[in-house]
This record gives C-alpha cells, structure tokens and sequence, in this order.
C-alpha cells in the first residue's frame, strides 16, 4: 500500500461537517501544509479535537480564524482571540476540558477502552451533566473517549511505510490522535526509505499511518 | 514594595520548599521564575505539561529552538539528562502522583484550599488547560501570587469564581506572608517583617490563624 501521496490527495476525502483531531500545542507540531490545504479547499463545519487553539496565524488556529470550525473540544483558547470573539458571537460552540482527560480520551479511543475515569474536575463545571462514580471512597469521573474522522498529525521523520520519529516538545498529541482516527494522514518534515529508522527508536508505529505527505514548515 | 521585589520575595521563598530530587511543574508568569531561586545544592527537575522533563532556562537570543517550548510557547532550553514523551504520558506523571509539587498563580484561593484560576464568567475564559489535572495530581500545591490584585481580595473564606479544584491548595505564597491550609483554616505560618499580622489580615478575606510558632518569613 502506497501512503506517500501530495497535499491535494491526502485531503481529497475530508468533507464539511466532518470531526478533525489536529496535533500541536500552541502550534508546536501542528501540519501547517495540511491546514493550508484546509484552508484553500474551505472545508467547513468542522468539529475539532485539539489541545488548544492556538494563535490566529499559527497551527489548528488558523483553521478558526477561517471559520471553518462549528465546534471545538480543547483544553485552552486563550491566545487565539478568534475563538473568544466567535463564541460570544455563537457561531463557534467550544467545549473546554482539562488537558489530562482530553490526552486519555483519544487515547482511550485509540485503545479500545469505554472511557476514562478520572478525579479531574471533580466539584468543578467540568463534572455538569456526566456520570460520577465513587470507587474506594474516592469520586471520579467518567469521561466519553474522543474519535474523529480524520486525524491531521506532524512528525520529524516518517518511512515509506509511516514509522515516525517526532521533535523534542512536537510530539505532544500528535501519537495519540494517530491512534484515534478513522483516516491519519502525516505531515512529515523528512521521508526517508524504510530501514533509515531504527525500529527501537519509533514513536508511533506505521500500522496507524494511513497516508504521509512531506512538509518543511516545522522545526 | 515595587513589582520586581513582590516577585523576587515569592519565587525565593517559593523555591525553599522544594527537596532534592524533587520533580516540579511551574505555571506560566510568576512561578516560572521560581527557577531562577532553587538553591544550588539541590537537584530539582522540571517538567512542562507539554511533553518533557529537564526543562532549562530560556535560550539566549538567537538560540531558540522552533520544536522546544515551554507549556506557555516561550522558547526555552533543556539539560542533558531531558526526557521527551507524548501528552499522555506527560498527564500519567502529572495525574498519577509522580509529580511532587506544582506552583500555580491563583484568581482567588480560599481557606479550604479550593483553587479558582481558569476562568472569570462572562469576562475571560481562557480555559483551564493543565492546571485542573496538575492540581488535582500534584503531591503539593503552591500557589504563588500576590496578596492582593491591586487591593482586591484574592484569599478568601470561601471563592466564588469557577473552581480548578475542591480542598488542593496546600500552601499560599505572596510578598507579605506564607499561610498552611490547615482543617481548622489558613494558618499563618511566615510573616514578611516589613508588615504586621492586622496588616496581613486587613487584605485577606478568610479568618487567619495565628499562634506562637509564627516566624518571619525565610
């Protein structure tokens, strides 16, 4: 199976409405080329699954500013003040959860497991409206895990059959959402022949790699 | 007091409460310069939400790293001995009681250690990123601020912004006093002698606890 593809064909099955996990924290090891692509192909109504939303002009928060997101789930918004202005406006629902469940949620997708059960946001606003349950005198909450159906993901170095090797602090959510998508698609800075990595040393795996395209914007 | 000493008062004496060996997360503002203050003959690593440990300080201009930021964005630096990992893990740590002290800036802190600091309704809505899961996971929990936001009161009897957390502050540092959160209340347990006790209580909104083992602060 050939995954190396361009730009134009690794995107060519995203339609509007869809839901997009996007990698990156602040930016840091986001797929700027795919968000380009996004962009200048207007796919809208997406609902996003990010750890924050970034800047305006950096990452999943250009993808906002655009105002092709309807919804998104994330742990922060403050540095993107498109986000701020377009959810006291109403066209952007946006769900905000601690960082830490929303890592083991899609993690928990990719996994195969129900859910999480976490003392997170336990006598907060984050408990409204979920199932609570007290195991040896301690109350947890069950969070939902979080699938999309498209994974967008950065990395350092893929191979030819998707192993990848990330950069220092770009890592972050990049290997779980590769984990949580029905299509994972890679935006890698290099893309080396199989073999130039040595299998000890890869962060995720190529069986969760669906189609890879060179970058060169990160790093 | 002028700015740069209230902050240089509270790193310093933030930083006397972290042991060898100790794995520490610090927030973004104030308590990020509690590593500038870590004495010199303890070994302290730092850990940064968004996915390492062995954190360092900022690069000098010209030597930042595009892929190396801090959990604010800043660029920094890492020591030898750093270790990467993605966000789940970096909450394993952080959730799973690994880490041993996190030091946040507060909105509002009340006498039962309750933590308010990621939203003001209606106002600023940032979002609460890490620091529900950092104080809910965290051996210890500092918070580091200001007594006061300019003469407002931020320690309270009982906050009334939107919680981070129920009963997870341990201690509560500013430029005029350091108090315990204690069953019966906010002890005063360090005093800055530049202020007196009725001066520390007038700005602070929960009842303090004052008994004879009150030192100056270190």
């Amino acid at each position: 199976m050939k995954k190396i593809s361009t730009v134009e064909q690794a995107i060519a099955n995203l339609k509007d409405g869809m839901t997009l996990m996007v990698g990156g924290f602040l930016g840091v090891g986001a797929p700027e080329l795919l968000i380009d692509a996004i962009i200048e192909k207007g796919i809208k109504d997406l609902t996003v699954i990010c750890n924050d939303t970034s800047f305006p002009d950096k990452g999943v928060g250009r993808l906002v500013a655009h105002q092709l997101v309807k919804k998104v789930i994330t742990s922060h918004i403050g540095t993107n003040v498109e986000t701020g202005k377009q959810m006291h406006d109403g066209s952007l629902e946006v769900v905000l959860s601690p960082q830490g469940t929303i890592a083991e949620q899609i993690r928990a997708a990719g996994a195969g497991l129900g859910g999480v059960i976490t003392p997170t946001g336990v006598g907060t606003v984050v408990e409204e409206g979920k199932e609570t349950i007290e195991l040896n005198g301690r109350k947890y909450l069950v969070e939902l895990p979080l699938k999309a159906d498209v994974a967008i993901i950065q990395a350092n170095v893929s191979d030819h059959k998707g192993n990848l090797v990330y950069d220092l602090s770009a890592r972050n959510f990049n290997p779980l959402m590769a984990m949580a998508a029905d299509l994972v698609i890679v935006e890698a800075n290099k893309i080396v022949e199989s073999g130039q990595l040595d299998p000890n040393f890869v962060h995720t795996p190529h069986i969760f790699v669906d189609k890879i395209v060179e970058g060169g914007k990160n790093g | 007091m002028d700015k740069a000493t209230i902050r240089a008062t509270i790193a310093n004496r933030v930083a006397k409460e972290f042991k060898d060996g100790d794995l520490v997360n610090l927030g973004i503002g104030l308590p990020t310069e509690v590593a500038n203050y870590v004495p010199e003959d303890i070994d302290v690593t730092f850990q940064s939400e968004n996915g390492f440990i062995g954190m360092g300080p900022a690069p000098e201009a010209g030597q930042e790293i595009n892929n190396l930021t801090n959990a604010g964005g800043l660029p920094v630096t890492i020591f030898k001995d750093a270790a990467f990992f993605d966000s789940a893990m970096s909450f394993a740590i952080i959730r799973g009681g690994h880490l041993d002290c996190t030091v946040l800036g507060a909105l509002q802190v009340d006498a039962k250690g309750n933590l308010a600091n990621w939203m003001i309704p209606g106002k600023k809505v940032p979002g609460m990123g890490g620091a529900m899961d950092l104080v809910t996971g965290a051996k210890k929990v500092i918070v580091a601020m200001e007594h006061t936001a300019k003469g407002d009161v931020k320690i309270l009897s009982e906050c009334n912004l939107p919680l981070t957390a129920v009963g997870v502050v341990d201690l509560i540092v500013t430029e005029m006093a350091v108090m315990k959160v204690t069953d019966k209340g906010l002890k005063l347990i360090e005093i800055n002698p530049e202020f007196t006790v009725e001066e520390v209580q007038a700005v602070t909104g929960a009842q303090l606890i004052v008994e004879d083992d009150l030192i100056d602060m270190k």
